[in-house]
Protein backbone atom coordinates (compact mmCIF):
# COMPACT_ATOMS: atom_id res chain seq x y z
CA UNK A 1 0.00 0.00 0.00
CA UNK A 2 1.06 3.37 -0.46
CA UNK A 3 -0.23 6.92 -0.70
CA UNK A 4 -0.51 9.24 -3.78
CA UNK A 5 -1.74 12.24 -4.85
CA UNK A 6 -4.53 11.72 -7.76
CA UNK A 7 -7.25 13.09 -9.36
CA UNK A 8 -10.54 10.77 -9.93
CA UNK A 9 -9.44 10.24 -13.71
CA UNK A 10 -6.28 9.37 -12.28
CA UNK A 11 -7.09 7.03 -9.76
CA UNK A 12 -9.43 5.46 -12.07
CA UNK A 13 -6.92 4.71 -14.92
CA UNK A 14 -4.24 3.43 -12.34
CA UNK A 15 -6.72 0.86 -10.88
CA UNK A 16 -7.43 0.21 -15.08
CA UNK A 17 -3.63 -0.46 -14.79
CA UNK A 18 -3.28 -2.95 -11.99
CA UNK A 19 -6.26 -5.07 -13.36
CA UNK A 20 -4.20 -5.07 -16.76
CA UNK A 21 -7.29 -5.81 -18.46
CA UNK A 22 -8.02 -7.98 -21.76
CA UNK A 23 -9.13 -5.39 -23.95
CA UNK A 24 -10.01 -1.54 -23.60
CA UNK A 25 -12.03 -0.05 -26.62
CA UNK A 26 -12.65 3.45 -25.69
CA UNK A 27 -13.24 6.85 -27.70
CA UNK A 28 -12.41 10.15 -25.53
CA UNK A 29 -14.92 12.44 -23.93
CA UNK A 30 -14.05 15.25 -21.74
CA UNK A 31 -14.59 14.93 -19.01
CA UNK A 32 -13.31 11.31 -19.06
CA UNK A 33 -10.96 12.16 -21.73
CA UNK A 34 -8.03 11.41 -19.37
CA UNK A 35 -9.08 7.59 -17.94
CA UNK A 36 -8.64 6.51 -21.98
CA UNK A 37 -5.51 9.02 -22.23
CA UNK A 38 -3.39 7.61 -19.75
CA UNK A 39 -4.59 4.31 -19.94
CA UNK A 40 -3.24 4.33 -23.40
CA UNK A 41 -0.03 5.73 -22.39
CA UNK A 42 0.14 3.20 -19.62
CA UNK A 43 -0.31 0.90 -23.13
CA UNK A 44 2.21 2.39 -25.14
CA UNK A 45 5.06 2.34 -22.25
CA UNK A 46 4.10 -1.58 -21.85
CA UNK A 47 3.01 -1.19 -18.18
CA UNK A 48 -0.05 -3.45 -19.44
CA UNK A 49 -0.59 -6.62 -21.78
CA UNK A 50 -3.65 -4.85 -22.96
CA UNK A 51 -5.03 -4.46 -26.82
CA UNK A 52 -6.35 -1.05 -26.33
CA UNK A 53 -8.69 -0.30 -29.67
CA UNK A 54 -8.81 2.75 -30.81
CA UNK A 55 -12.66 3.32 -32.11
CA UNK A 56 -14.43 5.98 -33.98
CA UNK A 57 -17.37 6.61 -31.91
CA UNK A 58 -18.52 5.34 -28.19
CA UNK A 59 -20.97 2.82 -29.86
CA UNK A 60 -18.54 1.11 -31.76
CA UNK A 61 -16.31 1.11 -28.28
CA UNK A 62 -19.30 -0.85 -26.36
CA UNK A 63 -19.46 -2.86 -29.54
CA UNK A 64 -16.10 -3.64 -29.75
CA UNK A 65 -15.95 -4.58 -25.68
CA UNK A 66 -18.99 -6.74 -26.26
CA UNK A 67 -17.13 -8.92 -29.18
CA UNK A 68 -14.10 -8.88 -26.76
CA UNK A 69 -16.54 -9.99 -23.88
CA UNK A 70 -17.82 -12.84 -25.87
CA UNK A 71 -14.94 -13.93 -27.32
CA UNK A 72 -14.13 -14.39 -23.18
CA UNK A 73 -11.58 -11.75 -22.14
CA UNK A 74 -11.42 -9.51 -19.42
CA UNK A 75 -13.16 -5.76 -20.71
CA UNK A 76 -13.25 -2.70 -19.41
CA UNK A 77 -13.72 0.82 -21.47
CA UNK A 78 -14.32 4.46 -19.95
CA UNK A 79 -17.00 7.37 -21.12
CA UNK A 80 -19.35 9.81 -19.97
CA UNK A 81 -22.17 11.64 -20.74
CA UNK A 82 -23.32 12.04 -24.89
CA UNK A 83 -20.50 8.57 -24.48
CA UNK A 84 -22.84 6.78 -22.65
CA UNK A 85 -26.10 7.83 -24.33
CA UNK A 86 -24.17 6.82 -27.43
CA UNK A 87 -23.59 3.61 -26.16
CA UNK A 88 -27.33 3.45 -25.12
CA UNK A 89 -27.95 0.58 -27.72
CA UNK A 90 -24.62 -1.55 -26.97
CA UNK A 91 -25.99 -1.30 -22.45
CA UNK A 92 -28.96 -3.59 -22.92
CA UNK A 93 -26.83 -5.74 -25.86
CA UNK A 94 -23.86 -6.06 -23.12
CA UNK A 95 -25.96 -6.96 -20.20
CA UNK A 96 -28.62 -9.59 -22.12
CA UNK A 97 -25.79 -11.23 -23.38
CA UNK A 98 -24.04 -11.43 -19.28
CA UNK A 99 -20.86 -10.00 -20.30
CA UNK A 100 -19.46 -8.49 -17.48
CA UNK A 101 -17.59 -5.65 -18.84
CA UNK A 102 -17.26 -2.52 -16.58
CA UNK A 103 -16.88 1.18 -17.53
CA UNK A 104 -15.00 4.15 -15.38
CA UNK A 105 -17.56 6.72 -16.17
CA UNK A 106 -17.64 10.19 -15.45
CA UNK A 107 -21.41 11.79 -14.44
CA UNK A 108 -21.93 14.56 -16.68
CA UNK A 109 -25.00 16.81 -17.61
CA UNK A 110 -26.66 15.42 -21.22
CA UNK A 111 -26.93 18.41 -23.70
CA UNK A 112 -29.11 20.87 -24.81
CA UNK A 113 -27.86 23.02 -23.75
CA UNK A 114 -24.13 22.16 -24.30
CA UNK A 115 -22.65 21.66 -20.69
CA UNK A 116 -19.64 19.82 -19.68
CA UNK A 117 -20.32 19.75 -15.48
CA UNK A 118 -21.50 17.25 -13.61
CA UNK A 119 -24.73 15.77 -12.91
CA UNK A 120 -26.22 12.38 -13.01
CA UNK A 121 -28.77 12.23 -15.88
CA UNK A 122 -26.56 10.38 -17.92
CA UNK A 123 -26.26 6.71 -15.55
CA UNK A 124 -29.66 7.77 -14.14
CA UNK A 125 -31.08 7.72 -18.11
CA UNK A 126 -29.09 4.15 -18.17
CA UNK A 127 -30.31 2.79 -15.11
CA UNK A 128 -32.73 0.36 -16.89
CA UNK A 129 -30.22 -1.20 -18.87
CA UNK A 130 -29.29 -4.40 -16.47
CA UNK A 131 -26.02 -2.62 -15.17
CA UNK A 132 -24.81 -2.22 -11.88
CA UNK A 133 -24.28 1.46 -10.87
CA UNK A 134 -22.12 2.75 -8.32
CA UNK A 135 -22.07 6.40 -7.04
CA UNK A 136 -18.53 7.13 -5.92
CA UNK A 137 -17.98 10.09 -3.20
CA UNK A 138 -14.49 10.44 -3.50
CA UNK A 139 -10.78 9.45 -5.63
CA UNK A 140 -10.05 6.41 -2.89
CA UNK A 141 -13.75 5.24 -3.35
CA UNK A 142 -13.25 5.63 -7.57
CA UNK A 143 -10.38 3.69 -7.04
CA UNK A 144 -11.42 1.32 -4.72
CA UNK A 145 -14.95 0.80 -6.43
CA UNK A 146 -13.40 -0.31 -10.08
CA UNK A 147 -11.42 -3.12 -8.59
CA UNK A 148 -14.48 -4.19 -6.41
CA UNK A 149 -17.27 -3.66 -9.42
CA UNK A 150 -15.07 -5.60 -11.81
CA UNK A 151 -14.72 -8.81 -8.78
CA UNK A 152 -18.56 -8.50 -8.50
CA UNK A 153 -19.29 -8.30 -12.43
CA UNK A 154 -17.17 -11.08 -13.49
CA UNK A 155 -18.77 -13.32 -10.36
CA UNK A 156 -22.28 -12.67 -11.74
CA UNK A 157 -21.88 -12.07 -15.85
CA UNK A 158 -23.75 -8.92 -14.69
CA UNK A 159 -21.82 -5.50 -16.71
CA UNK A 160 -21.06 -2.44 -13.84
CA UNK A 161 -20.50 1.18 -14.05
CA UNK A 162 -18.66 3.02 -11.66
CA UNK A 163 -18.83 6.69 -11.99
CA UNK A 164 -17.53 10.28 -10.39
CA UNK A 165 -18.85 13.35 -10.04
CA UNK A 166 -17.53 15.46 -13.26
CA UNK A 167 -14.50 17.52 -12.34
CA UNK A 168 -15.74 17.48 -8.98
CA UNK A 169 -13.83 14.67 -8.69
CA UNK A 170 -12.42 13.53 -11.82
CA UNK A 171 -10.15 16.79 -12.20
CA UNK A 172 -9.94 17.24 -8.79
CA UNK A 173 -6.54 15.70 -7.02
CA UNK A 174 -6.85 14.25 -3.71
CA UNK A 175 -4.72 12.36 -1.55
CA UNK A 176 -5.74 8.60 -1.80
CA UNK A 177 -3.76 4.78 -1.09
CA UNK A 178 -3.38 2.60 -3.99
CA UNK A 179 -3.10 -1.52 -3.10
CA UNK A 180 0.41 -3.39 -4.73
CA UNK A 181 -0.31 -4.80 -8.31
CA UNK A 182 0.12 -8.06 -6.94
CA UNK A 183 -2.75 -7.83 -4.69
CA UNK A 184 -5.08 -6.05 -7.19
CA UNK A 185 -4.31 -9.37 -9.17
CA UNK A 186 -4.64 -11.60 -6.41
CA UNK A 187 -8.03 -9.99 -5.41
CA UNK A 188 -9.51 -10.72 -9.06
CA UNK A 189 -8.15 -13.60 -9.60
CA UNK A 190 -8.46 -15.03 -13.15
CA UNK A 191 -10.98 -14.36 -15.59
CA UNK A 192 -12.87 -17.52 -16.37
CA UNK A 193 -15.55 -16.98 -18.32
CA UNK A 194 -18.46 -19.02 -18.15
CA UNK A 195 -18.81 -19.07 -22.29
CA UNK A 196 -16.28 -18.43 -24.83
CA UNK A 197 -16.43 -18.03 -28.37
CA UNK A 198 -12.98 -19.42 -28.81
CA UNK A 199 -13.82 -22.14 -26.82
CA UNK A 200 -13.96 -24.66 -30.33
CA UNK A 201 -14.63 -27.43 -28.66
CA UNK A 202 -17.86 -26.11 -27.67
CA UNK A 203 -19.33 -23.87 -30.09
CA UNK A 204 -22.12 -21.48 -28.77
CA UNK A 205 -24.50 -18.73 -30.69
CA UNK A 206 -24.57 -15.78 -29.01
CA UNK A 207 -26.91 -12.75 -29.65
CA UNK A 208 -29.37 -15.46 -31.54
CA UNK A 209 -32.82 -14.29 -32.21
CA UNK A 210 -34.88 -15.31 -29.49
CA UNK A 211 -39.00 -14.34 -30.47
CA UNK A 212 -41.92 -14.82 -28.63
CA UNK A 213 -41.15 -18.56 -27.75
CA UNK A 214 -38.35 -17.67 -25.15
CA UNK A 215 -37.68 -14.16 -25.00
CA UNK A 216 -39.79 -13.59 -22.05
CA UNK A 217 -37.95 -16.39 -20.28
CA UNK A 218 -34.34 -15.28 -21.03
CA UNK A 219 -35.06 -11.99 -20.03
CA UNK A 220 -36.69 -13.36 -16.58
CA UNK A 221 -33.72 -15.36 -15.80
CA UNK A 222 -31.25 -11.76 -16.47
CA UNK A 223 -33.40 -10.18 -14.03
CA UNK A 224 -33.41 -13.15 -11.82
CA UNK A 225 -29.33 -13.28 -11.71
CA UNK A 226 -29.44 -9.71 -11.38
CA UNK A 227 -31.08 -9.92 -7.66
CA UNK A 228 -28.38 -12.03 -7.00
CA UNK A 229 -25.83 -9.30 -7.77
CA UNK A 230 -26.10 -7.44 -4.19
CA UNK A 231 -24.77 -10.84 -2.26
CA UNK A 232 -21.99 -11.20 -4.62
CA UNK A 233 -20.83 -7.29 -4.56
CA UNK A 234 -21.31 -7.51 -0.66
CA UNK A 235 -19.15 -10.37 -0.55
CA UNK A 236 -16.55 -8.40 -2.78
CA UNK A 237 -16.56 -5.72 -0.84
CA UNK A 238 -16.03 -7.38 2.56
CA UNK A 239 -12.88 -9.29 1.04
CA UNK A 240 -12.20 -6.14 -0.39
CA UNK A 241 -12.33 -4.61 3.01
CA UNK A 242 -9.37 -7.32 4.41
CA UNK A 243 -7.45 -6.59 1.82
CA UNK A 244 -7.31 -2.70 2.01
CA UNK A 245 -9.13 -1.71 5.54
CA UNK A 246 -11.67 0.01 3.02
CA UNK A 247 -15.11 -1.12 3.38
CA UNK A 248 -17.67 0.31 0.99
CA UNK A 249 -21.44 -0.86 1.87
CA UNK A 250 -23.93 -0.35 -1.07
CA UNK A 251 -25.34 1.73 1.46
CA UNK A 252 -24.19 3.84 3.86
CA UNK A 253 -25.24 5.46 7.07
CA UNK A 254 -23.61 7.85 8.56
CA UNK A 255 -24.85 9.44 12.91
CA UNK A 256 -28.21 7.52 11.74
CA UNK A 257 -29.27 5.93 15.21
CA UNK A 258 -31.06 8.27 16.53
CA UNK A 259 -31.48 11.10 13.94
CA UNK A 260 -34.97 12.42 13.57
CA UNK A 261 -34.14 13.59 9.77
CA UNK A 262 -31.95 12.55 7.21
CA UNK A 263 -30.72 13.32 3.93
CA UNK A 264 -30.70 10.27 1.38
CA UNK A 265 -27.94 11.17 -1.15
CA UNK A 266 -25.19 10.16 -3.54
CA UNK A 267 -21.61 11.15 -4.93
CA UNK A 268 -19.39 13.82 -3.75
CA UNK A 269 -22.14 15.90 -2.36
CA UNK A 270 -23.15 13.16 -0.01
CA UNK A 271 -19.25 13.08 1.55
CA UNK A 272 -20.02 16.85 1.86
CA UNK A 273 -22.49 16.82 3.64
CA UNK A 274 -21.24 14.51 6.61
CA UNK A 275 -19.32 17.58 7.03
CA UNK A 276 -23.17 19.46 8.11
CA UNK A 277 -24.00 16.79 9.40
CA UNK A 278 -21.12 16.93 12.10
CA UNK A 279 -21.83 20.46 12.66
CA UNK A 280 -24.94 20.39 13.01
CA UNK A 281 -24.69 17.78 15.92
CA UNK A 282 -21.80 20.41 17.08
CA UNK A 283 -25.38 22.24 17.65
CA UNK A 284 -27.59 19.18 19.19
CA UNK A 285 -29.32 18.63 16.22
CA UNK A 286 -30.26 15.17 15.58
CA UNK A 287 -29.27 15.01 12.10
CA UNK A 288 -28.13 12.28 10.09
CA UNK A 289 -26.87 10.92 6.26
CA UNK A 290 -27.87 7.92 3.95
CA UNK A 291 -25.55 7.58 0.68
CA UNK A 292 -26.73 5.33 -1.80
CA UNK A 293 -23.79 4.24 -3.57
CA UNK A 294 -25.22 1.71 -5.36
CA UNK A 295 -28.15 2.48 -7.20
CA UNK A 296 -28.58 -0.37 -9.50
CA UNK A 297 -29.64 -3.62 -7.98
CA UNK A 298 -31.32 -1.48 -5.80
CA UNK A 299 -30.67 -2.36 -2.34
CA UNK A 300 -34.25 -2.34 -1.40
CA UNK A 301 -34.25 -3.73 2.38
CA UNK A 302 -31.15 -1.97 3.16
CA UNK A 303 -32.81 1.52 2.20
CA UNK A 304 -36.66 0.58 3.75
CA UNK A 305 -34.35 -0.12 7.18
CA UNK A 306 -32.25 2.67 6.79
CA UNK A 307 -34.62 5.18 5.99
CA UNK A 308 -37.75 3.93 7.58
CA UNK A 309 -36.42 5.12 11.56
CA UNK A 310 -36.79 8.83 10.32
CA UNK A 311 -39.87 11.38 10.61
CA UNK A 312 -38.88 13.10 7.51
CA UNK A 313 -36.04 12.83 4.64
CA UNK A 314 -34.74 14.68 2.18
CA UNK A 315 -33.45 12.81 -0.82
CA UNK A 316 -30.92 14.64 -3.22
CA UNK A 317 -31.49 14.33 -7.08
CA UNK A 318 -28.55 15.32 -9.47
CA UNK A 319 -31.01 14.79 -12.14
CA UNK A 320 -34.60 14.57 -13.17
CA UNK A 321 -36.82 12.22 -14.29
CA UNK A 322 -38.71 14.99 -16.70
CA UNK A 323 -42.09 13.41 -14.79
CA UNK A 324 -43.19 16.63 -13.38
CA UNK A 325 -42.38 15.01 -10.00
CA UNK A 326 -39.09 15.15 -9.58
CA UNK A 327 -36.06 13.02 -9.70
CA UNK A 328 -35.41 9.05 -10.15
CA UNK A 329 -34.29 8.25 -6.36
CA UNK A 330 -37.45 10.29 -4.97
CA UNK A 331 -39.64 8.91 -7.01
CA UNK A 332 -37.79 5.18 -6.12
CA UNK A 333 -37.83 5.70 -2.52
CA UNK A 334 -41.06 6.73 -2.28
CA UNK A 335 -42.08 3.62 -4.39
CA UNK A 336 -39.90 1.47 -1.98
CA UNK A 337 -41.27 2.81 1.14
CA UNK A 338 -44.62 2.53 0.24
CA UNK A 339 -45.91 -0.61 2.09
CA UNK A 340 -43.59 0.13 4.50
CA UNK A 341 -46.21 0.65 8.35
CA UNK A 342 -43.69 3.26 9.44
CA UNK A 343 -42.43 6.05 7.06
CA UNK A 344 -40.95 9.60 6.77
CA UNK A 345 -42.22 12.31 4.85
CA UNK A 346 -40.23 12.34 2.09
CA UNK A 347 -39.76 15.48 0.00
CA UNK A 348 -36.67 16.05 -3.16
CA UNK A 349 -34.39 18.25 -3.81
CA UNK A 350 -33.21 18.64 -7.66
CA UNK A 351 -29.79 20.03 -7.32
CA UNK A 352 -26.58 20.79 -8.91
CA UNK A 353 -27.15 20.12 -12.43
CA UNK A 354 -25.13 21.21 -15.18
CA UNK A 355 -22.45 21.36 -12.39
CA UNK A 356 -24.16 23.82 -10.20
CA UNK A 357 -22.26 23.93 -7.27
CA UNK A 358 -23.46 23.18 -3.80
CA UNK A 359 -22.46 24.52 -0.47
CA UNK A 360 -22.49 23.48 2.96
CA UNK A 361 -24.94 26.21 3.76
CA UNK A 362 -26.86 24.61 0.54
CA UNK A 363 -27.09 21.15 2.39
CA UNK A 364 -27.82 23.00 5.96
CA UNK A 365 -31.16 24.46 4.50
CA UNK A 366 -32.33 21.10 3.37
CA UNK A 367 -31.32 20.42 6.78
CA UNK A 368 -33.22 23.38 8.14
CA UNK A 369 -36.75 22.61 6.26
CA UNK A 370 -36.75 18.96 6.79
CA UNK A 371 -36.69 19.58 10.34
CA UNK A 372 -39.25 21.86 9.89
CA UNK A 373 -41.05 18.98 8.18
CA UNK A 374 -40.68 16.77 10.97
CA UNK A 375 -41.76 19.34 13.35
CA UNK A 376 -44.77 19.97 11.78
CA UNK A 377 -45.77 16.51 10.64
CA UNK A 378 -46.52 17.43 7.27
CA UNK A 379 -44.88 18.59 3.66
CA UNK A 380 -45.26 22.32 2.64
CA UNK A 381 -43.25 22.04 -0.91
CA UNK A 382 -42.81 18.49 -2.15
CA UNK A 383 -40.24 19.06 -4.76
CA UNK A 384 -37.41 22.14 -4.40
CA UNK A 385 -35.21 23.30 -7.33
CA UNK A 386 -32.37 24.12 -5.00
CA UNK A 387 -30.78 26.97 -5.95
CA UNK A 388 -31.99 28.05 -8.97
CA UNK A 389 -32.43 31.43 -10.22
CA UNK A 390 -36.27 32.65 -10.10
CA UNK A 391 -37.36 29.96 -8.56
CA UNK A 392 -37.22 30.87 -4.61
CA UNK B 1 -15.67 20.90 12.40
CA UNK B 2 -12.35 20.03 10.57
CA UNK B 3 -9.49 22.58 10.34
CA UNK B 4 -8.86 23.48 6.48
CA UNK B 5 -6.31 25.79 4.89
CA UNK B 6 -7.84 26.57 1.60
CA UNK B 7 -6.00 28.40 -0.97
CA UNK B 8 -7.18 30.22 -4.63
CA UNK B 9 -5.00 30.54 -7.37
CA UNK B 10 -5.96 33.02 -9.93
CA UNK B 11 -4.12 33.09 -13.18
CA UNK B 12 -4.47 33.85 -17.16
CA UNK B 13 -5.05 30.72 -19.49
CA UNK B 14 -1.27 29.41 -20.08
CA UNK B 15 0.30 30.81 -16.97
CA UNK B 16 -0.08 27.58 -15.09
CA UNK B 17 -2.29 28.51 -11.81
CA UNK B 18 -3.54 24.67 -11.95
CA UNK B 19 -0.17 23.59 -12.29
CA UNK B 20 0.83 25.73 -9.51
CA UNK B 21 -1.96 24.68 -7.29
CA UNK B 22 -1.26 20.33 -8.02
CA UNK B 23 2.50 21.04 -7.23
CA UNK B 24 1.35 22.85 -4.27
CA UNK B 25 -1.02 20.01 -3.10
CA UNK B 26 2.01 17.14 -3.67
CA UNK B 27 4.02 19.06 -1.85
CA UNK B 28 1.75 19.22 1.15
CA UNK B 29 0.35 15.55 1.15
CA UNK B 30 4.48 15.37 1.20
CA UNK B 31 4.68 16.70 4.58
CA UNK B 32 1.71 14.56 5.95
CA UNK B 33 -1.13 16.58 5.27
CA UNK B 34 -4.46 15.22 3.40
CA UNK B 35 -5.16 17.59 0.43
CA UNK B 36 -7.09 18.74 -2.36
CA UNK B 37 -6.12 20.32 -5.73
CA UNK B 38 -8.60 21.41 -8.65
CA UNK B 39 -9.11 24.13 -11.60
CA UNK B 40 -12.23 25.79 -11.82
CA UNK B 41 -13.10 24.24 -15.60
CA UNK B 42 -15.15 26.89 -17.49
CA UNK B 43 -14.32 28.17 -21.06
CA UNK B 44 -10.59 28.49 -20.86
CA UNK B 45 -8.54 30.66 -23.74
CA UNK B 46 -4.75 31.23 -23.36
CA UNK B 47 -5.61 34.58 -21.66
CA UNK B 48 -7.91 34.46 -20.30
CA UNK B 49 -8.94 34.37 -16.39
CA UNK B 50 -8.70 31.19 -14.41
CA UNK B 51 -8.90 30.15 -10.94
CA UNK B 52 -7.56 27.05 -9.40
CA UNK B 53 -7.87 25.56 -5.50
CA UNK B 54 -6.13 23.80 -2.56
CA UNK B 55 -7.80 22.54 0.65
CA UNK B 56 -5.61 21.18 3.01
CA UNK B 57 -6.33 19.42 6.54
CA UNK B 58 -4.84 16.68 8.80
CA UNK B 59 -7.25 14.49 8.24
CA UNK B 60 -9.64 13.19 5.71
CA UNK B 61 -11.02 16.12 3.47
CA UNK B 62 -14.93 15.23 2.73
CA UNK B 63 -15.74 19.07 1.49
CA UNK B 64 -15.89 18.83 -2.29
CA UNK B 65 -17.34 22.05 -2.97
CA UNK B 66 -15.58 25.35 -4.33
CA UNK B 67 -13.32 27.56 -2.35
CA UNK B 68 -15.37 30.40 -1.32
CA UNK B 69 -13.27 31.97 1.98
CA UNK B 70 -9.67 30.98 1.06
CA UNK B 71 -6.94 31.19 3.65
CA UNK B 72 -4.49 31.98 1.13
CA UNK B 73 -5.55 33.99 -2.35
CA UNK B 74 -2.37 33.80 -4.77
CA UNK B 75 -2.33 35.96 -7.96
CA UNK B 76 -0.05 35.09 -10.83
CA UNK B 77 -1.15 38.26 -13.35
CA UNK B 78 -0.87 41.50 -11.76
CA UNK B 79 -3.32 42.60 -14.57
CA UNK B 80 -5.85 41.01 -13.56
CA UNK B 81 -6.79 43.39 -10.34
CA UNK B 82 -7.47 45.58 -12.68
CA UNK B 83 -10.52 43.05 -13.53
CA UNK B 84 -11.25 40.83 -10.75
CA UNK B 85 -12.14 40.96 -7.36
CA UNK B 86 -9.35 38.73 -6.16
CA UNK B 87 -9.93 39.46 -2.22
CA UNK B 88 -13.54 38.15 -2.89
CA UNK B 89 -14.12 35.99 0.47
CA UNK B 90 -10.70 36.04 1.41
CA UNK B 91 -10.52 34.98 5.35
CA UNK B 92 -9.46 37.70 8.41
CA UNK B 93 -5.86 36.91 9.07
CA UNK B 94 -5.16 35.74 5.72
CA UNK B 95 -3.04 36.52 2.96
CA UNK B 96 -2.95 37.74 -0.36
CA UNK B 97 0.23 37.12 -2.55
CA UNK B 98 0.50 39.28 -5.97
CA UNK B 99 3.07 38.72 -9.02
CA UNK B 100 3.97 42.00 -9.25
CA UNK B 101 6.65 45.07 -9.48
CA UNK B 102 5.19 47.12 -7.09
CA UNK B 103 5.99 47.64 -3.49
CA UNK B 104 3.41 45.61 -1.09
CA UNK B 105 2.41 48.92 0.51
CA UNK B 106 0.98 49.63 -2.88
CA UNK B 107 -1.25 46.93 -3.37
CA UNK B 108 -2.06 47.14 -0.07
CA UNK B 109 -3.84 50.23 -0.48
CA UNK B 110 -4.89 49.37 -3.90
CA UNK B 111 -6.93 46.51 -3.05
CA UNK B 112 -8.09 47.90 0.23
CA UNK B 113 -6.65 45.22 2.09
CA UNK B 114 -6.79 45.52 5.91
CA UNK B 115 -7.04 42.88 8.41
CA UNK B 116 -5.11 40.20 6.04
CA UNK B 117 -1.18 40.57 4.44
CA UNK B 118 -0.24 41.50 1.02
CA UNK B 119 2.44 40.41 0.10
CA UNK B 120 4.48 40.78 -3.31
CA UNK B 121 7.24 39.14 -5.22
CA UNK B 122 8.22 40.13 -8.88
CA UNK B 123 8.07 36.10 -9.93
CA UNK B 124 7.39 37.59 -14.00
CA UNK B 125 10.79 38.48 -13.50
CA UNK B 126 12.93 36.00 -11.88
CA UNK B 127 11.04 33.31 -14.50
CA UNK B 128 12.33 35.87 -17.15
CA UNK B 129 15.70 35.58 -16.00
CA UNK B 130 16.19 32.10 -15.13
CA UNK B 131 14.15 30.16 -16.83
CA UNK B 132 14.13 32.18 -19.86
CA UNK B 133 10.03 32.24 -20.62
CA UNK B 134 7.47 34.12 -18.79
CA UNK B 135 6.21 31.38 -16.39
CA UNK B 136 5.60 32.59 -12.90
CA UNK B 137 3.76 29.70 -10.94
CA UNK B 138 6.57 27.38 -9.98
CA UNK B 139 7.92 30.52 -8.93
CA UNK B 140 5.47 31.44 -7.07
CA UNK B 141 5.36 28.82 -4.63
CA UNK B 142 8.60 29.74 -2.71
CA UNK B 143 6.87 32.91 -1.87
CA UNK B 144 3.75 31.05 -1.07
CA UNK B 145 5.32 28.79 1.33
CA UNK B 146 7.25 31.38 3.05
CA UNK B 147 4.25 33.87 3.34
CA UNK B 148 2.11 31.22 4.61
CA UNK B 149 4.70 28.54 6.67
CA UNK B 150 1.53 26.33 5.89
CA UNK B 151 4.49 23.78 4.74
CA UNK B 152 7.99 23.08 5.86
CA UNK B 153 10.55 24.15 3.38
CA UNK B 154 12.72 21.63 2.53
CA UNK B 155 10.37 19.22 2.48
CA UNK B 156 8.15 21.48 0.43
CA UNK B 157 11.15 21.91 -2.19
CA UNK B 158 12.26 18.42 -2.24
CA UNK B 159 8.41 17.04 -3.36
CA UNK B 160 8.70 20.26 -5.89
CA UNK B 161 12.02 19.10 -7.13
CA UNK B 162 10.62 15.25 -7.44
CA UNK B 163 7.58 16.54 -9.10
CA UNK B 164 9.14 18.29 -11.89
CA UNK B 165 12.12 15.77 -12.12
CA UNK B 166 9.03 13.37 -13.04
CA UNK B 167 7.39 16.08 -15.45
CA UNK B 168 10.19 17.04 -17.57
CA UNK B 169 12.47 13.41 -17.81
CA UNK B 170 15.98 14.47 -17.65
CA UNK B 171 15.67 17.75 -18.84
CA UNK B 172 17.86 19.32 -16.28
CA UNK B 173 17.83 22.25 -17.29
CA UNK B 174 14.83 23.28 -16.70
CA UNK B 175 14.20 21.46 -12.99
CA UNK B 176 17.60 23.07 -11.77
CA UNK B 177 15.72 26.43 -13.25
CA UNK B 178 12.85 25.81 -11.48
CA UNK B 179 14.66 24.95 -8.23
CA UNK B 180 16.96 28.43 -8.28
CA UNK B 181 13.95 30.15 -9.14
CA UNK B 182 11.14 29.32 -6.22
CA UNK B 183 14.83 29.84 -4.24
CA UNK B 184 14.63 33.11 -5.15
CA UNK B 185 11.22 33.95 -4.86
CA UNK B 186 11.42 32.52 -1.34
CA UNK B 187 14.24 35.07 -0.60
CA UNK B 188 12.43 38.17 -2.24
CA UNK B 189 9.01 38.01 -1.06
CA UNK B 190 8.03 40.88 0.48
CA UNK B 191 5.11 41.22 3.15
CA UNK B 192 3.06 44.47 4.43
Amino acid sequence: MKTVAKTGNEAMAYAMKQINPDVVAAYPITPATEVVQIFSNYVADGEVDTEFVAVESEHSALSACVGASIAGGRVMTSTSSQGLALMHEILYIAAGNRLPIVIALVNRSLSAPINIHCDHSDTMGSREAGWMHLYCANSQEAYDSLIIALKTAEATAVPAIVSTDAFILSHAMERLEVLEDSDVQNFIGEYRPRFSALDLENPKTYGPLDLQDYFFEHKRAQIDDFSKVLDAYDKAAKDYAELSGRYYPALEEYKTEDADVAIFAAGSTADTAKEVVDDLRDQGRKVGLVRMRMWRPLPVEQIKKALTKFKAVAVMDRSDTMADFGGPVFLETRGMLYDSEEKPLITDYVYGLGGRNIKLTDIARVYDDIEQVAKAGKIEKLITYLGVRGEE
Amino acid sequence: MQQYFEVRWHGRGGQGAKTAALLFGEAAMETGKYIQAFPEYGPERTGAPVKAYNRLSDGPIRIHTQVTDPDVVVVLDASLLESINVTEGLKKGGAILVNTQEKAEVIKKKLGVTDAKVAVVDATKIAVEILKRNVPNTVMLGAMVKVTGALEWDSALASIEAKLSEKFRGRKEIIEGNVKAIKKAYDEVEVA
